[in-house]
């Protein structure tokens, strides 16, 4: 696919509106529907779309594999420290109310923000990671396939 | 269909028009969710998969008698149970009787913002929701000690025979 030009050039137009439409879900799903789920799939599916056109190597040097793994952790730990920081302030586990006082409305919303910027980021580096997984095991089989062969 | 490349095309309009009828009942969050895990990405990974797998079906041989038993044994039970099911859409079902009124009404006011479902989904039952992201975290886990060994080994076993050439 790396050869078809015209996949190239509308691929390098969608990518940018793919990842703007994912932070619109990401960042507006208090306003309309999408939240974090939704827009870390969307994410990747822009990640991989590009790994697709342009091949597995050039989409690991923008997102290695290893950084793929510290952000599938680092959203995990940011909605489990939005859960903890509320017990901190002195509330309940994940009970937003505190994290502002004050502006109980406000705290929610914050709350609800952070965290759903955590199942996003956890998301989006859990698929990317799964399509790496696959797209680089068929490469590890073609090469044992191609030793046998020598 | 024991061509798997059409099966999973077939499954992907599926969860196309599961997206559809999701769109239809007024269920937006359901319904970009089904499109985009569904149609979207479960296809290219189910697609990456069969990229390693052979195209077409083996069937093996003979007939599972067995599984035919188990199979309209369960479709029956579970027919038999849709009849116990509340009227669809009656205003007094159990679903709306609990706390949905609640969260309907005073989402709001309690947090300011208007889609319910993010509400639900982050504030109230937030539980749930870190529950979800530690599902999916294990899930990503799970792949990658299943395919991600492999590569490891290979590169390890790599370098002993680059030591040994090089000791040559």
């Amino acid at each position: 696919m790396k050869t078809n030009g015209i996949l190239r050039v509308v691929t390098r137009f969608l990518i940018p509106l793919i990842m703007l439409f994912a932070l619109y879900i990401q960042f507006h799903g208090e306003y309309s529907p999408g939240g974090g789920f939704q827009a870390g799939v969307i994410f990747a599916a822009a990640w991989i779309l590009f790994a697709l056109v342009f091949g597995l190597d050039e989409a690991l040097a923008v997102i290695p594999a290893a950084a793929q793994k510290a952000l599938a952790s680092i959203g995990v730990l940011l909605y489990a420290a939005i859960g903890l920081l509320g017990v901190i302030l002195g509330g309940r586990f994940l009970d937003y109310t505190p994290l502002i006082p004050g502006a109980p409305q406000g705290a929610q919303q914050a709350g609800i923000v952070l965290v759903e910027l955590g199942v996003g980021i956890t998301v989006a580096a859990v698929v990317m990671m799964v399509y790496t997984l696959f797209a680089d095991r068929s490469r590890v089989v073609e090469e044992a396939q191609a030793e046998e062969r020598d | 269909m024991r061509d798997l490349f059409a099966a999973v095309m077939l499954f992907a309009i599926y969860s196309l028009v599961s997206a559809s009828l999701f769109a239809v009942l007024d269920a937006g969050d359901v319904a970009l969710t089904e499109a985009a895990v569904g149609a979207g990405i479960s296809t290219i990974l189910m697609l990456v998969a069969l990229s390693l797998a052979p195209r077409h079906e083996d069937r093996g041989r003979g007939r599972n008698l067995t599984a035919l038993v188990v199979v309209l044994v369960t479709g029956a039970t579970l027919i038999y149970a849709t009849w116990d099911l509340p009227p669809f859409g009656a205003a007094d079902n159990p679903v709306h009787q609990h706390v949905a009124p609640y969260y309907l009404e005073q989402s709001y006011e309690d947090i300011g913002i208007p889609n319910v479902v993010a509400s639900v989904l982050a504030s109230y039952r937030s539980i749930d929701t870190i529950g979800e992201v530690y599902v999916i975290f294990t899930a990503g886990i799970g792949v990658m000690m299943l395919l991600g060994a492999t590569r490891r080994r290979r590169r390890k076993a790599g370098t002993e025979v680059g030591r040994e050439e090089s000791s040559q």
